[in-house]
């Protein structure tokens, strides 16, 4: 913990502000963000905790749903290799998190947008210098804002509903 | 006498492997051809766009759209036969879920059109002409369809009352959903038309499956000498069976191969992909870092292994580019 970490850089005015939802193990890295605001740890306010009894319940689902509801990143923090309160959750977390970041890699998620990161519940200045330096790397990255391009996206099939909506439908029904 | 059922058949972005499959209905298909009336099957009969048009609104029982929708045209179809339509069934992997054309959402539509009329091998194309929406020859205007940039499922253009999986869905299948809709049994709107449990389920397969997968290796099919019998991702082959709706009766595997996902998940599950990495790859063999991505490295393309029937339905909908 000795490394040193900017604090996290004042919001300035009109700067984008990421969006990241963190699942944090009730075991490990929640207990790690609790005090780390015991000790008035001081980090940037952008990720929306979620609390989940091991990283190992997180469902790459999740991942993708965070993102897709307008997450512009998603940070997901367990135990430690060996710690895990149910021995082995975390390794399963690992593998299953390398395939999902591969993926999300080839749909053309910037690295970055994803992070796993090992927190015991000691280290709240781990929780202070991962999140400021996620938020950092987000902002750089800029918004993701998957419900935007949804909207923008299906902008084009709209035009012609309203269009073909309109017109009547013939009035004399006959038989056949 | 009353009026038979009229029942149309329509397809869009398709390979004509869903119309192939009523086809495969067989003796069963005289069945169906006596109980009602088809109004509109163009791969099969000459029905012209104006004839449906013509119809009244809700006078066609039910509508069978296969294919997946890329065009403007696809779109003016399927929803003049929802409007004709008082059901619509979403028939096959390309109408549930963009099937194997929304692979193409991997791409950008100038990528995709750059691709088709000037790269790709064998096009002699120097003035690299393109298709037009509008082209006047003669003081004639023709026109075409837009292509769309992206790749929909059916459902994402109309509602959809019911869905029928598979690439292409099998004739039993079928017929139980030209039984059930003919005789006025069906579930609830909106329901998949197949069993609703993994494929895992009623593959023969599945006693040798063991609860720890524990795999060290992927392998492709060619690449191994396959066991008749026993389980398929045991053996190291990626099988979509756990993420995959059951219904097909399990025939890829029965036929040493492995399931390639086409029916889709079960209720259960939002995003076949995201599960089935999930299930599967939380329990390969090692711990340590570089060694789970050498395991990992034996997929060489996620995107068209975990979504090979489905992207247009994976929850972020298409590549980011
Ligand atoms: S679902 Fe399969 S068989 Fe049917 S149109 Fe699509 S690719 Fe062809
Ligand atoms: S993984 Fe494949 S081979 Fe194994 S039981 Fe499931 S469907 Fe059968």
């Amino acid at each position: 913990m000795s490394k040193h970490v900017e604090p996290a850089a004042p919001a300035q005015p009109g700067q984008f502000e990421p969006r990241i939802v963190a699942f944090f193990c009730n075991w490990c890295t929640y207990t790690a963000a609790d005090l780390a605001g015991v000790s008035r740890l001081k980090y940037a306010p952008n990720v929306r905790v979620i609390r989940v009894m091991c990283s190992g319940r997180v469902d790459p689902q999740f991942v993708l749903e965070a993102f897709a509801k307008g997450a512009d990143g998603v940070l997901l923090g367990g135990c430690h290799p060996g710690d895990c309160h149910y021995a082995e959750g975390n390794y399963k977390t690992l593998r299953r998190m390398r395939m999902l970041e591969r993926m999300l890699r080839d749909m053309g998620i910037k690295d970055g947008r994803f992070r796993l990161e090992w927190i015991s519940g000691a280290e709240g200045d781990k929780v202070r210098t991962t999140v400021n330096d996620m938020t950092a790397k987000v902002r750089a990255l800029g918004p993701l804002d998957l419900p935007g391009k949804f909207a923008e996206w299906d902008k084009e099939i709209e035009e012609l509903e309203a269009r073909v909506g309109s017109e009547s439908a013939p009035e004399v029904a006959h038989a056949r | 006498m009353p009026d038979k059922p009229k029942v149309a058949f329509y397809w869009c972005a398709s390979c004509g492997g869903c119309e192939e499959a009523v086809v495969d209905l067989a003796e069963d298909i005289l069945k169906v051809v006596e109980a009602v009336d088809i109004v509109l099957w163009p791969v099969a009969m000459d029905f012209k766009k104006a004839d449906v048009e013509a119809r009244p609104d809700k006078s066609i029982a039910v509508a069978f759209i296969n294919g997946a929708i890329r065009t403007s045209e696809q779109e003016e179809w399927v929803r003049m036969l929802r409007r004709k339509a008082q059901m619509v069934v979403s028939f096959g992997a390309c109408a549930n879920s963009g099937g194997i054309p929304a692979l193409a959402n991997q791409f950008k539509k100038e990528e995709i059109l750059k691709y088709v009329y000037e790269d790709c091998p064998g096009v002699d194309n120097p003035s690299k002409t393109r298709p037009q929406l509008e082209t006047v020859d003669q003081g004639r205007t023709v026109t075409l369809p837009e292509f769309r940039n992206m790749v929909r499922s059916l459902d994402e253009v109309i509602e959809v009352d019911y869905y029928l999986p598979g690439c292409p869905p099998t004739p039993k299948l079928i017929s139980a959903a030209v039984g059930a809709i003919l005789a006025g049994k069906l579930p609830p709107k909106g329901t998949v038309l197949s069993p609703d449990n993994s494929l895992c389920e009623e593959c023969k397969r599945k006693d040798s499956k063991p609860a720890d997968l524990a795999l060290a290796e992927f392998k492709r099919p060619h690449q191994v000498h396959i066991d008749p019998e026993k389980c398929l991702l045991a053996q190291g082959l990626v099988c979509m069976g756990p993420a995959t709706r059951a219904g097909c009766e399990a025939r890829c595997p029965e036929g040493n191969m492995p399931c390639t996902g086409c029916f889709g998940p079960s209720s259960r599950v939002r995003d076949q992909g995201a599960k089935f990495i999930s299930s599967v790859f939380s329990n390969i063999a090692p711990k340590e870092e570089k060694d789970i991505d050498a395991v990992l490295d034996g997929i060489p393309d996620p995107i068209g292994t975990f979504y090979r029937y489905g992207l247009s339905k994976c929850i972020l909908r298409r590549k980011l580019n």
